[in-house]
Protein backbone atom coordinates (compact mmCIF):
# COMPACT_ATOMS: atom_id res chain seq x y z
CA UNK A 1 0.00 0.00 0.00
CA UNK A 2 2.80 2.34 -0.88
CA UNK A 3 0.37 4.71 -2.53
CA UNK A 4 -1.42 5.00 0.79
CA UNK A 5 1.64 5.85 2.82
CA UNK A 6 0.98 9.54 3.21
CA UNK A 7 2.20 10.79 6.56
CA UNK A 8 2.47 14.31 7.84
CA UNK A 9 6.12 15.25 8.00
CA UNK A 10 5.99 17.07 11.31
CA UNK A 11 5.69 15.47 14.73
CA UNK A 12 4.79 12.06 13.39
CA UNK A 13 6.69 10.20 16.07
CA UNK A 14 4.01 10.73 18.68
CA UNK A 15 1.02 9.92 16.53
CA UNK A 16 -1.30 7.54 18.38
CA UNK A 17 -2.16 4.13 16.96
CA UNK A 18 -5.66 2.80 16.55
CA UNK A 19 -6.97 0.73 19.44
CA UNK A 20 -7.99 -2.84 18.70
CA UNK A 21 -11.17 -4.21 20.20
CA UNK A 22 -9.62 -7.28 21.80
CA UNK A 23 -12.57 -8.44 23.86
CA UNK A 24 -14.46 -10.31 21.10
CA UNK A 25 -11.16 -11.70 19.81
CA UNK A 26 -10.50 -13.22 23.23
CA UNK A 27 -13.84 -15.03 23.20
CA UNK A 28 -12.53 -17.96 21.16
CA UNK A 29 -9.50 -18.82 23.35
CA UNK A 30 -11.56 -18.10 26.47
CA UNK A 31 -14.26 -20.48 25.30
CA UNK A 32 -11.71 -23.16 24.50
CA UNK A 33 -10.08 -22.87 27.92
CA UNK A 34 -13.45 -22.83 29.63
CA UNK A 35 -14.42 -26.06 27.88
CA UNK A 36 -11.26 -27.91 28.98
CA UNK A 37 -12.38 -28.88 32.51
CA UNK A 38 -15.82 -29.92 31.26
CA UNK A 39 -14.37 -32.13 28.51
CA UNK A 40 -11.96 -33.70 30.99
CA UNK A 41 -9.39 -35.43 28.80
CA UNK A 42 -6.86 -33.01 27.25
CA UNK A 43 -6.40 -35.21 24.18
CA UNK A 44 -10.15 -35.31 23.56
CA UNK A 45 -10.22 -31.56 24.09
CA UNK A 46 -7.53 -31.03 21.43
CA UNK A 47 -9.37 -33.30 18.99
CA UNK A 48 -12.66 -31.48 19.60
CA UNK A 49 -10.97 -28.09 19.30
CA UNK A 50 -9.23 -28.86 16.01
CA UNK A 51 -12.45 -30.33 14.62
CA UNK A 52 -14.35 -27.25 15.75
CA UNK A 53 -11.77 -24.92 14.26
CA UNK A 54 -11.94 -26.79 10.94
CA UNK A 55 -15.72 -26.63 10.89
CA UNK A 56 -15.52 -22.94 11.82
CA UNK A 57 -13.14 -22.25 8.95
CA UNK A 58 -15.47 -23.95 6.49
CA UNK A 59 -18.41 -21.95 7.78
CA UNK A 60 -16.28 -18.81 7.50
CA UNK A 61 -15.40 -19.59 3.88
CA UNK A 62 -19.07 -20.03 3.06
CA UNK A 63 -20.23 -16.96 5.00
CA UNK A 64 -17.52 -14.36 4.34
CA UNK A 65 -18.83 -13.44 0.90
CA UNK A 66 -22.35 -13.02 2.18
CA UNK A 67 -21.39 -10.66 4.99
CA UNK A 68 -19.58 -8.40 2.51
CA UNK A 69 -22.52 -8.44 0.11
CA UNK A 70 -24.89 -7.75 2.97
CA UNK A 71 -22.72 -4.99 4.41
CA UNK A 72 -21.74 -3.24 1.21
CA UNK A 73 -24.77 -3.69 -0.98
CA UNK A 74 -27.49 -3.98 1.67
CA UNK A 75 -28.66 -7.04 -0.23
CA UNK A 76 -30.32 -9.90 1.63
CA UNK A 77 -29.25 -12.76 -0.60
CA UNK A 78 -31.11 -15.90 0.38
CA UNK A 79 -29.71 -17.44 -2.77
CA UNK A 80 -26.15 -17.43 -1.44
CA UNK A 81 -26.44 -21.14 -0.61
CA UNK A 82 -26.70 -22.02 -4.26
CA UNK A 83 -23.14 -20.83 -4.86
CA UNK A 84 -22.02 -23.25 -2.15
CA UNK A 85 -23.82 -26.08 -3.95
CA UNK A 86 -22.55 -24.96 -7.36
CA UNK A 87 -18.99 -24.79 -6.03
CA UNK A 88 -19.36 -28.28 -4.64
CA UNK A 89 -20.71 -29.67 -7.93
CA UNK A 90 -17.99 -27.87 -9.88
CA UNK A 91 -15.53 -30.32 -8.30
CA UNK A 92 -17.01 -32.93 -10.64
CA UNK A 93 -15.62 -30.98 -13.60
CA UNK A 94 -12.14 -31.68 -12.21
CA UNK A 95 -12.73 -35.06 -10.55
CA UNK A 96 -14.16 -36.47 -13.79
CA UNK A 97 -11.03 -36.18 -15.95
CA UNK A 98 -8.54 -36.31 -13.05
CA UNK A 99 -10.04 -39.06 -10.89
CA UNK A 100 -6.66 -40.82 -10.83
CA UNK A 101 -5.09 -37.91 -8.96
CA UNK A 102 -7.44 -38.48 -6.03
CA UNK A 103 -6.40 -42.11 -5.75
CA UNK A 104 -2.69 -41.40 -6.15
CA UNK A 105 -0.43 -41.68 -3.10
CA UNK A 106 1.39 -38.51 -4.17
CA UNK A 107 0.58 -35.68 -1.78
CA UNK A 108 1.59 -33.22 -4.51
CA UNK A 109 -1.00 -34.62 -6.93
CA UNK A 110 -3.63 -34.72 -4.19
CA UNK A 111 -3.08 -31.11 -3.21
CA UNK A 112 -2.93 -30.06 -6.87
CA UNK A 113 -6.28 -31.75 -7.36
CA UNK A 114 -7.74 -29.87 -4.40
CA UNK A 115 -6.25 -26.62 -5.72
CA UNK A 116 -7.68 -27.23 -9.19
CA UNK A 117 -11.10 -28.02 -7.74
CA UNK A 118 -10.98 -24.77 -5.79
CA UNK A 119 -9.91 -22.73 -8.84
CA UNK A 120 -12.57 -24.21 -11.11
CA UNK A 121 -15.27 -23.89 -8.45
CA UNK A 122 -14.38 -20.26 -7.81
CA UNK A 123 -14.42 -19.57 -11.55
CA UNK A 124 -17.80 -21.23 -12.03
CA UNK A 125 -19.39 -19.52 -9.03
CA UNK A 126 -17.89 -16.14 -9.95
CA UNK A 127 -19.51 -16.45 -13.36
CA UNK A 128 -22.77 -17.61 -11.81
CA UNK A 129 -22.55 -14.70 -9.35
CA UNK A 130 -22.18 -12.20 -12.19
CA UNK A 131 -25.28 -13.60 -13.92
CA UNK A 132 -27.22 -13.83 -10.62
CA UNK A 133 -26.42 -10.19 -9.79
CA UNK A 134 -27.37 -8.93 -13.22
CA UNK A 135 -30.55 -10.94 -13.70
CA UNK A 136 -31.93 -11.46 -10.21
CA UNK A 137 -30.44 -8.97 -7.75
CA UNK A 138 -30.02 -5.75 -9.72
CA UNK A 139 -33.74 -5.21 -10.40
CA UNK A 140 -34.50 -5.32 -6.66
CA UNK A 141 -31.84 -3.05 -5.15
CA UNK A 142 -33.39 -1.15 -2.25
CA UNK A 143 -36.28 -3.53 -1.53
CA UNK A 144 -35.51 -6.16 1.10
CA UNK A 145 -38.79 -8.01 0.76
CA UNK A 146 -38.36 -8.40 -3.00
CA UNK A 147 -34.74 -9.41 -2.47
CA UNK A 148 -35.75 -12.23 -0.14
CA UNK A 149 -38.40 -13.45 -2.57
CA UNK A 150 -36.42 -13.28 -5.80
CA UNK A 151 -33.15 -14.60 -4.39
CA UNK A 152 -35.06 -17.49 -2.84
CA UNK A 153 -36.62 -18.04 -6.24
CA UNK A 154 -33.18 -17.90 -7.86
CA UNK A 155 -31.98 -20.50 -5.39
CA UNK A 156 -34.83 -22.89 -6.23
CA UNK A 157 -34.34 -22.44 -9.98
CA UNK A 158 -30.57 -23.01 -9.74
CA UNK A 159 -31.02 -26.08 -7.53
CA UNK A 160 -33.36 -27.51 -10.16
CA UNK A 161 -30.76 -26.69 -12.82
CA UNK A 162 -28.23 -28.69 -10.81
CA UNK A 163 -30.71 -31.58 -10.73
CA UNK A 164 -31.20 -31.27 -14.48
CA UNK A 165 -27.46 -31.31 -15.19
CA UNK A 166 -26.12 -33.77 -12.61
CA UNK A 167 -29.26 -35.65 -11.57
CA UNK A 168 -31.24 -35.62 -8.34
CA UNK A 169 -29.41 -38.45 -6.60
CA UNK A 170 -26.61 -37.71 -4.14
CA UNK A 171 -23.19 -38.08 -5.76
CA UNK A 172 -20.31 -39.51 -3.73
CA UNK A 173 -16.91 -37.89 -4.24
CA UNK A 174 -13.56 -39.29 -3.10
CA UNK A 175 -11.39 -37.41 -0.66
CA UNK A 176 -7.84 -37.33 -2.11
CA UNK A 177 -5.78 -40.19 -0.70
CA UNK A 178 -3.30 -38.14 1.33
CA UNK A 179 -6.06 -36.14 2.97
CA UNK A 180 -7.74 -39.22 4.38
CA UNK A 181 -6.93 -40.53 7.84
CA UNK A 182 -5.54 -38.57 10.74
CA UNK A 183 -2.40 -37.27 12.32
CA UNK A 184 -1.91 -39.03 15.63
CA UNK A 185 0.24 -37.53 18.40
CA UNK A 186 -0.03 -39.81 21.41
CA UNK A 187 -3.70 -39.73 22.38
CA UNK A 188 -4.42 -36.75 20.17
CA UNK A 189 -6.10 -37.46 16.85
CA UNK A 190 -6.45 -34.76 14.20
CA UNK A 191 -8.09 -35.56 10.89
CA UNK A 192 -5.79 -34.50 8.06
CA UNK A 193 -8.53 -32.89 6.01
CA UNK A 194 -9.59 -30.78 8.97
CA UNK A 195 -6.04 -29.51 9.38
CA UNK A 196 -6.01 -28.59 5.67
CA UNK A 197 -9.35 -26.81 6.14
CA UNK A 198 -7.89 -24.80 9.04
CA UNK A 199 -4.87 -23.81 6.94
CA UNK A 200 -6.98 -22.76 3.93
CA UNK A 201 -9.49 -20.90 6.11
CA UNK A 202 -6.72 -19.04 7.91
CA UNK A 203 -5.03 -18.17 4.62
CA UNK A 204 -8.28 -16.79 3.18
CA UNK A 205 -9.00 -14.83 6.34
CA UNK A 206 -5.53 -13.28 6.42
CA UNK A 207 -5.74 -12.54 2.70
CA UNK A 208 -9.06 -10.79 3.13
CA UNK A 209 -7.81 -8.84 6.14
CA UNK A 210 -4.80 -7.69 4.12
CA UNK A 211 -6.99 -6.77 1.17
CA UNK A 212 -9.47 -4.85 3.30
CA UNK A 213 -6.94 -3.04 5.47
CA UNK A 214 -3.89 -2.58 3.28
CA UNK A 215 -5.20 -1.81 -0.18
CA UNK A 216 -7.18 0.99 -1.75
CA UNK A 217 -9.85 -1.43 -2.98
CA UNK A 218 -10.20 -2.65 0.60
CA UNK A 219 -10.58 0.91 1.85
CA UNK A 220 -13.26 1.47 -0.77
CA UNK A 221 -15.15 -1.62 0.31
CA UNK A 222 -14.99 -0.60 3.96
CA UNK A 223 -16.03 2.94 3.14
CA UNK A 224 -18.79 1.67 0.83
CA UNK A 225 -20.23 -0.50 3.60
CA UNK A 226 -20.58 2.63 5.72
CA UNK A 227 -21.62 5.30 3.22
CA UNK A 228 -21.87 4.35 -0.46
CA UNK A 229 -23.20 7.77 -1.46
CA UNK A 230 -20.13 9.51 -0.10
CA UNK A 231 -17.87 7.04 -1.91
CA UNK A 232 -19.58 8.10 -5.15
CA UNK A 233 -19.20 11.76 -4.23
CA UNK A 234 -15.46 11.14 -3.92
CA UNK A 235 -15.46 10.05 -7.56
CA UNK A 236 -15.57 6.26 -7.28
CA UNK A 237 -18.10 4.20 -9.23
CA UNK A 238 -19.70 2.25 -6.42
CA UNK A 239 -21.86 0.15 -8.77
CA UNK A 240 -18.76 -1.52 -10.22
CA UNK A 241 -17.51 -2.14 -6.70
CA UNK A 242 -20.90 -3.67 -5.79
CA UNK A 243 -20.76 -6.07 -8.72
CA UNK A 244 -17.12 -6.98 -8.03
CA UNK A 245 -17.87 -7.72 -4.40
CA UNK A 246 -20.91 -9.79 -5.31
CA UNK A 247 -18.82 -11.83 -7.74
CA UNK A 248 -16.00 -12.22 -5.19
CA UNK A 249 -18.54 -13.21 -2.52
CA UNK A 250 -20.00 -15.85 -4.83
CA UNK A 251 -16.51 -17.18 -5.60
CA UNK A 252 -15.74 -17.43 -1.87
CA UNK A 253 -18.96 -19.37 -1.38
CA UNK A 254 -17.77 -21.65 -4.18
CA UNK A 255 -14.50 -22.19 -2.32
CA UNK A 256 -16.46 -22.97 0.83
CA UNK A 257 -18.59 -25.36 -1.22
CA UNK A 258 -15.53 -27.33 -2.34
CA UNK A 259 -14.25 -27.66 1.22
CA UNK A 260 -17.71 -28.61 2.47
CA UNK A 261 -18.13 -31.15 -0.36
CA UNK A 262 -14.88 -32.96 0.42
CA UNK A 263 -15.76 -32.90 4.11
CA UNK A 264 -19.14 -34.57 3.47
CA UNK A 265 -17.84 -36.62 0.52
CA UNK A 266 -21.32 -36.46 -0.93
CA UNK A 267 -22.93 -33.89 -3.21
CA UNK A 268 -26.56 -32.85 -3.02
CA UNK A 269 -28.16 -29.83 -4.65
CA UNK A 270 -29.55 -28.69 -1.30
CA UNK A 271 -26.22 -28.86 0.59
CA UNK A 272 -25.75 -25.10 0.34
CA UNK A 273 -29.22 -24.30 1.56
CA UNK A 274 -28.74 -26.66 4.50
CA UNK A 275 -25.91 -24.59 5.95
CA UNK A 276 -27.52 -21.20 5.33
CA UNK A 277 -29.07 -20.99 8.79
CA UNK A 278 -25.59 -21.40 10.25
CA UNK A 279 -24.21 -18.87 7.77
CA UNK A 280 -26.81 -16.27 8.72
CA UNK A 281 -26.16 -16.89 12.42
CA UNK A 282 -22.43 -16.24 12.09
CA UNK A 283 -22.79 -13.06 10.04
CA UNK A 284 -25.31 -11.71 12.54
CA UNK A 285 -23.07 -12.66 15.48
CA UNK A 286 -20.05 -11.10 13.77
CA UNK A 287 -21.74 -7.85 12.77
CA UNK A 288 -23.07 -7.39 9.25
CA UNK A 289 -20.28 -6.47 6.87
CA UNK A 290 -17.42 -7.40 9.21
CA UNK A 291 -14.97 -10.04 7.98
CA UNK A 292 -13.25 -10.25 11.37
CA UNK A 293 -16.65 -10.63 13.01
CA UNK A 294 -17.62 -13.35 10.55
CA UNK A 295 -14.37 -15.17 11.29
CA UNK A 296 -14.74 -15.00 15.08
CA UNK A 297 -18.46 -15.81 14.85
CA UNK A 298 -17.78 -18.90 12.73
CA UNK A 299 -15.17 -20.24 15.14
CA UNK A 300 -17.38 -19.49 18.11
CA UNK A 301 -20.42 -21.26 16.71
CA UNK A 302 -18.48 -24.30 15.54
CA UNK A 303 -16.50 -24.71 18.77
CA UNK A 304 -19.60 -24.33 20.93
CA UNK A 305 -21.42 -26.92 18.80
CA UNK A 306 -18.53 -29.36 19.20
CA UNK A 307 -18.01 -28.87 22.92
CA UNK A 308 -21.72 -28.91 23.75
CA UNK A 309 -22.25 -31.91 21.47
CA UNK A 310 -19.65 -33.79 23.51
CA UNK A 311 -20.55 -32.56 26.99
CA UNK A 312 -24.34 -32.43 26.73
CA UNK A 313 -25.52 -33.80 23.36
CA UNK A 314 -29.16 -32.89 24.01
CA UNK A 315 -28.25 -29.20 24.03
CA UNK A 316 -26.27 -29.33 20.78
CA UNK A 317 -29.30 -28.51 18.63
CA UNK A 318 -29.94 -25.20 20.35
CA UNK A 319 -26.34 -24.24 21.04
CA UNK A 320 -26.05 -21.99 17.94
CA UNK A 321 -29.18 -20.05 18.75
CA UNK A 322 -28.03 -19.76 22.35
CA UNK A 323 -24.67 -18.33 21.29
CA UNK A 324 -26.38 -15.84 19.00
CA UNK A 325 -28.79 -14.75 21.72
CA UNK A 326 -25.99 -14.26 24.26
CA UNK A 327 -23.81 -12.32 21.83
CA UNK A 328 -26.68 -10.07 20.76
CA UNK A 329 -27.61 -9.37 24.40
CA UNK A 330 -24.00 -8.33 24.97
CA UNK A 331 -23.52 -6.53 21.64
CA UNK A 332 -26.80 -5.97 19.79
CA UNK A 333 -24.99 -4.97 16.56
CA UNK A 334 -22.76 -8.04 16.64
CA UNK A 335 -19.19 -8.58 17.85
CA UNK A 336 -17.66 -6.11 15.42
CA UNK A 337 -20.40 -3.67 14.49
CA UNK A 338 -19.77 -1.84 11.25
CA UNK A 339 -20.87 1.79 11.27
CA UNK A 340 -23.60 2.29 8.71
CA UNK A 341 -25.10 5.15 6.78
CA UNK B 1 -16.99 38.49 -20.16
CA UNK B 2 -15.55 35.15 -18.92
CA UNK B 3 -17.94 32.31 -18.24
CA UNK B 4 -18.44 31.53 -14.53
CA UNK B 5 -16.99 28.26 -13.26
CA UNK B 6 -20.45 26.97 -12.31
CA UNK B 7 -23.73 28.08 -13.85
CA UNK B 8 -27.21 26.88 -12.94
CA UNK B 9 -30.00 27.84 -15.37
CA UNK B 10 -33.65 27.21 -14.61
CA UNK B 11 -32.95 24.13 -12.48
CA UNK B 12 -35.98 22.27 -11.16
CA UNK B 13 -35.64 19.29 -8.82
CA UNK B 14 -38.34 16.90 -7.68
CA UNK B 15 -37.87 14.45 -4.84
CA UNK B 16 -40.63 11.90 -5.13
CA UNK B 17 -43.86 13.86 -5.38
CA UNK B 18 -42.31 17.03 -3.97
CA UNK B 19 -41.20 19.91 -6.18
CA UNK B 20 -38.22 21.32 -4.28
CA UNK B 21 -36.30 23.60 -6.64
CA UNK B 22 -38.32 25.95 -8.84
CA UNK B 23 -36.09 27.23 -11.61
CA UNK B 24 -32.88 28.03 -9.76
CA UNK B 25 -30.50 30.39 -11.60
CA UNK B 26 -27.15 31.50 -10.26
CA UNK B 27 -23.49 31.34 -11.03
CA UNK B 28 -20.24 30.84 -9.12
CA UNK B 29 -17.26 32.80 -10.46
CA UNK B 30 -13.85 31.13 -10.39
CA UNK B 31 -11.59 32.01 -7.47
CA UNK B 32 -14.39 33.41 -5.33
CA UNK B 33 -16.28 32.28 -2.27
CA UNK B 34 -20.00 32.37 -2.96
CA UNK B 35 -22.36 32.06 -0.01
CA UNK B 36 -25.68 30.28 -0.45
CA UNK B 37 -28.00 31.48 2.29
CA UNK B 38 -31.61 30.90 3.20
CA UNK B 39 -33.93 29.68 5.89
CA UNK B 40 -34.33 26.00 6.77
CA UNK B 41 -36.09 24.22 3.94
CA UNK B 42 -35.24 26.91 1.40
CA UNK B 43 -33.61 24.35 -0.92
CA UNK B 44 -29.91 24.98 -0.27
CA UNK B 45 -28.95 21.37 0.40
CA UNK B 46 -31.10 20.20 -2.50
CA UNK B 47 -29.23 22.64 -4.73
CA UNK B 48 -25.85 21.22 -3.73
CA UNK B 49 -27.06 17.64 -4.09
CA UNK B 50 -28.49 18.44 -7.51
CA UNK B 51 -25.19 19.94 -8.63
CA UNK B 52 -23.43 16.77 -7.45
CA UNK B 53 -25.91 14.56 -9.29
CA UNK B 54 -27.04 12.91 -6.06
CA UNK B 55 -30.54 14.06 -6.97
CA UNK B 56 -31.27 14.49 -10.63
CA UNK B 57 -32.50 17.85 -11.94
CA UNK B 58 -35.89 17.33 -13.59
CA UNK B 59 -35.26 20.27 -15.93
CA UNK B 60 -32.82 23.11 -16.46
CA UNK B 61 -29.08 23.00 -17.11
CA UNK B 62 -26.00 22.90 -14.91
CA UNK B 63 -22.75 23.89 -16.61
CA UNK B 64 -19.36 23.43 -14.97
CA UNK B 65 -16.18 24.72 -16.51
CA UNK B 66 -17.87 25.04 -19.90
CA UNK B 67 -19.40 21.53 -19.91
CA UNK B 68 -22.97 20.45 -19.29
CA UNK B 69 -22.97 18.18 -16.21
CA UNK B 70 -26.73 18.06 -15.67
CA UNK B 71 -27.13 14.40 -16.52
CA UNK B 72 -23.71 13.14 -15.52
CA UNK B 73 -23.33 10.60 -12.73
CA UNK B 74 -22.03 11.65 -9.31
CA UNK B 75 -18.60 9.99 -9.78
CA UNK B 76 -18.21 11.73 -13.15
CA UNK B 77 -19.09 15.08 -11.62
CA UNK B 78 -16.58 14.49 -8.82
CA UNK B 79 -13.95 13.51 -11.39
CA UNK B 80 -14.65 16.73 -13.26
CA UNK B 81 -13.20 18.50 -10.23
CA UNK B 82 -16.04 19.18 -7.80
CA UNK B 83 -15.60 18.17 -4.17
CA UNK B 84 -18.60 17.89 -1.88
CA UNK B 85 -18.85 18.14 1.89
CA UNK B 86 -22.39 17.19 2.91
CA UNK B 87 -24.17 18.56 5.94
CA UNK B 88 -23.77 15.16 7.61
CA UNK B 89 -20.04 15.43 6.77
CA UNK B 90 -19.98 11.92 5.27
CA UNK B 91 -17.00 10.83 7.33
CA UNK B 92 -16.16 7.13 7.21
CA UNK B 93 -16.09 6.55 10.94
CA UNK B 94 -14.62 3.04 10.76
CA UNK B 95 -11.67 4.30 8.74
CA UNK B 96 -8.83 6.21 10.34
CA UNK B 97 -8.32 9.91 9.70
CA UNK B 98 -5.44 8.96 7.45
CA UNK B 99 -7.51 6.44 5.49
CA UNK B 100 -10.28 8.99 5.00
CA UNK B 101 -7.80 11.37 3.40
CA UNK B 102 -6.00 8.67 1.42
CA UNK B 103 -9.32 7.58 -0.09
CA UNK B 104 -10.09 11.11 -1.22
CA UNK B 105 -6.83 11.30 -3.18
CA UNK B 106 -7.99 9.35 -6.22
CA UNK B 107 -4.91 9.87 -8.33
CA UNK B 108 -2.44 8.32 -5.91
CA UNK B 109 -0.44 9.24 -2.83
CA UNK B 110 -1.33 12.47 -1.09
CA UNK B 111 1.30 15.06 -1.91
CA UNK B 112 3.47 15.64 1.18
CA UNK B 113 3.50 19.41 0.83
CA UNK B 114 -0.23 19.52 0.32
CA UNK B 115 -0.75 17.26 3.33
CA UNK B 116 1.37 19.52 5.48
CA UNK B 117 -0.62 22.51 4.22
CA UNK B 118 -3.91 20.74 5.07
CA UNK B 119 -2.68 19.75 8.52
CA UNK B 120 -1.52 23.30 8.99
CA UNK B 121 -5.10 24.40 8.38
CA UNK B 122 -6.50 21.74 10.70
CA UNK B 123 -3.73 20.84 13.18
CA UNK B 124 -6.12 18.87 15.42
CA UNK B 125 -6.28 16.14 12.78
CA UNK B 126 -2.62 15.33 13.26
CA UNK B 127 -3.25 14.08 16.78
CA UNK B 128 -5.86 11.61 15.56
CA UNK B 129 -4.05 10.61 12.37
CA UNK B 130 -4.13 6.86 12.96
CA UNK B 131 -7.32 6.68 15.00
CA UNK B 132 -10.78 5.81 13.66
CA UNK B 133 -12.53 8.97 12.54
CA UNK B 134 -15.49 7.96 14.68
CA UNK B 135 -13.42 9.04 17.69
CA UNK B 136 -13.36 12.67 16.55
CA UNK B 137 -15.56 15.40 17.98
CA UNK B 138 -18.14 17.12 15.75
CA UNK B 139 -15.81 20.00 14.95
CA UNK B 140 -12.90 17.69 14.21
CA UNK B 141 -15.09 15.60 11.93
CA UNK B 142 -16.01 18.78 10.06
CA UNK B 143 -12.32 19.60 9.74
CA UNK B 144 -11.67 16.12 8.39
CA UNK B 145 -14.55 16.43 5.93
CA UNK B 146 -13.06 19.64 4.52
CA UNK B 147 -9.52 18.25 4.63
CA UNK B 148 -10.76 15.29 2.61
CA UNK B 149 -12.36 17.60 0.06
CA UNK B 150 -9.05 19.35 -0.53
CA UNK B 151 -6.81 16.26 -0.33
CA UNK B 152 -6.17 16.87 -4.01
CA UNK B 153 -6.57 20.12 -5.92
CA UNK B 154 -10.20 20.54 -6.99
CA UNK B 155 -11.81 23.15 -9.20
CA UNK B 156 -14.81 23.76 -6.94
CA UNK B 157 -15.71 22.95 -3.33
CA UNK B 158 -19.37 22.55 -2.37
CA UNK B 159 -19.67 22.74 1.40
CA UNK B 160 -22.94 22.38 3.29
CA UNK B 161 -23.26 24.17 6.64
CA UNK B 162 -19.77 23.57 8.02
CA UNK B 163 -20.36 25.57 11.22
CA UNK B 164 -23.65 23.92 12.13
CA UNK B 165 -23.67 22.83 15.75
CA UNK B 166 -20.09 23.90 16.40
CA UNK B 167 -18.89 25.77 19.48
CA UNK B 168 -18.01 29.46 18.86
CA UNK B 169 -14.29 28.78 19.17
CA UNK B 170 -14.57 26.07 16.54
CA UNK B 171 -16.60 28.38 14.29
CA UNK B 172 -13.81 30.96 14.50
CA UNK B 173 -11.14 28.44 13.59
CA UNK B 174 -13.31 27.22 10.71
CA UNK B 175 -13.64 30.79 9.45
CA UNK B 176 -9.84 31.17 9.58
CA UNK B 177 -9.46 27.94 7.63
CA UNK B 178 -11.85 29.18 4.93
CA UNK B 179 -9.96 32.46 4.74
CA UNK B 180 -6.80 30.47 4.08
CA UNK B 181 -8.57 28.43 1.41
CA UNK B 182 -9.77 31.66 -0.22
CA UNK B 183 -6.26 33.05 -0.11
CA UNK B 184 -5.07 29.88 -1.82
CA UNK B 185 -7.42 30.67 -4.71
CA UNK B 186 -10.01 27.93 -4.11
CA UNK B 187 -13.46 28.41 -5.61
CA UNK B 188 -16.08 27.64 -2.99
CA UNK B 189 -19.86 27.49 -2.87
CA UNK B 190 -20.69 27.53 0.82
CA UNK B 191 -24.10 26.92 2.33
CA UNK B 192 -24.31 28.65 5.69
CA UNK B 193 -26.92 29.60 8.27
CA UNK B 194 -24.48 31.50 10.44
CA UNK B 195 -24.65 35.02 9.04
CA UNK B 196 -21.62 36.13 11.04
CA UNK B 197 -19.53 33.46 9.32
CA UNK B 198 -21.14 34.20 5.95
CA UNK B 199 -20.47 37.91 6.16
CA UNK B 200 -16.86 37.33 7.18
CA UNK B 201 -16.16 35.04 4.24
CA UNK B 202 -18.41 35.68 1.28
CA UNK B 203 -17.37 37.54 -1.86
CA UNK B 204 -20.83 37.17 -3.26
CA UNK B 205 -24.11 35.86 -1.93
CA UNK B 206 -27.11 33.99 -3.26
CA UNK B 207 -30.21 33.86 -1.09
CA UNK B 208 -32.87 31.18 -1.55
CA UNK B 209 -36.40 30.91 -0.31
CA UNK B 210 -38.95 28.23 -1.07
CA UNK B 211 -36.78 26.67 -3.76
CA UNK B 212 -36.20 29.94 -5.62
CA UNK B 213 -33.39 32.48 -5.80
CA UNK B 214 -34.66 35.65 -4.18
CA UNK B 215 -31.44 37.65 -4.17
CA UNK B 216 -27.93 37.56 -5.55
CA UNK B 217 -25.14 40.10 -5.45
CA UNK B 218 -21.99 41.11 -3.60
CA UNK B 219 -21.82 40.05 0.04
CA UNK B 220 -20.78 43.55 1.06
CA UNK B 221 -24.08 44.89 -0.27
CA UNK B 222 -26.13 42.53 1.90
CA UNK B 223 -23.92 43.19 4.94
CA UNK B 224 -24.42 46.91 4.56
CA UNK B 225 -28.19 46.74 4.14
CA UNK B 226 -29.89 45.60 7.34
CA UNK B 227 -33.34 46.11 5.87
CA UNK B 228 -32.45 43.72 3.07
CA UNK B 229 -31.18 41.20 5.61
CA UNK B 230 -34.43 41.48 7.52
CA UNK B 231 -36.47 41.02 4.38
CA UNK B 232 -34.45 38.10 2.99
CA UNK B 233 -33.34 36.26 6.07
CA UNK B 234 -35.38 37.69 8.92
CA UNK B 235 -32.29 38.71 10.86
CA UNK B 236 -29.86 41.48 11.47
CA UNK B 237 -26.12 41.15 11.43
CA UNK B 238 -25.90 42.81 14.84
CA UNK B 239 -27.85 39.97 16.39
CA UNK B 240 -25.27 37.48 15.17
CA UNK B 241 -22.10 39.23 16.24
Amino acid sequence: MSDMAAEPTAATAELPRAKTDWLPLLLVPALALLALPFVGSPSTWVTLTVAGLAMGMMIFLMASGLTLVFGLMDIINFGHGVFISLGAYATLLVLGPLAGWALSDSIGLNLALLGLCILVAMGVTALAGAVFERVIVRPVYGSHLKQILVTMGGLIVTEQLIHAIWGASPIPIPLPQSLRGAFVFGDIVMERYRVVAVVIGLAVFLGMELLLNRTRIGLLIRAGVENPEMVEALGYRIRRLFVSVFIAGSALAGLGGVMWAFYRQTLTAGMGMEVMVLVFIVIIIGGLGSITGCFVGSLLVALVANYVGFIEPKLALISNILVMALVLIWRPQGLFPVARR
Amino acid sequence: MTEPLLQLSGVHTHIGPYHILHGVDFSVPAGELTMLLGRNGAGKTTTLRTIMGLWQASSGRIRFDGSDITERSTPDIARAGIAYVPESMGIFTDLTVRENIVLAARSGPVDKNRLDWILGLFPALKRFWNLPAGNLSGGQKQMLAIARAIAEPRRLLLIDEPTKGLAPVMVRSMIEAFKSLKAAGETILLVEQNFYAASALGDSVVVMDDGRIVHSGPMSELVADQALQQRLLGLSLDAHQ
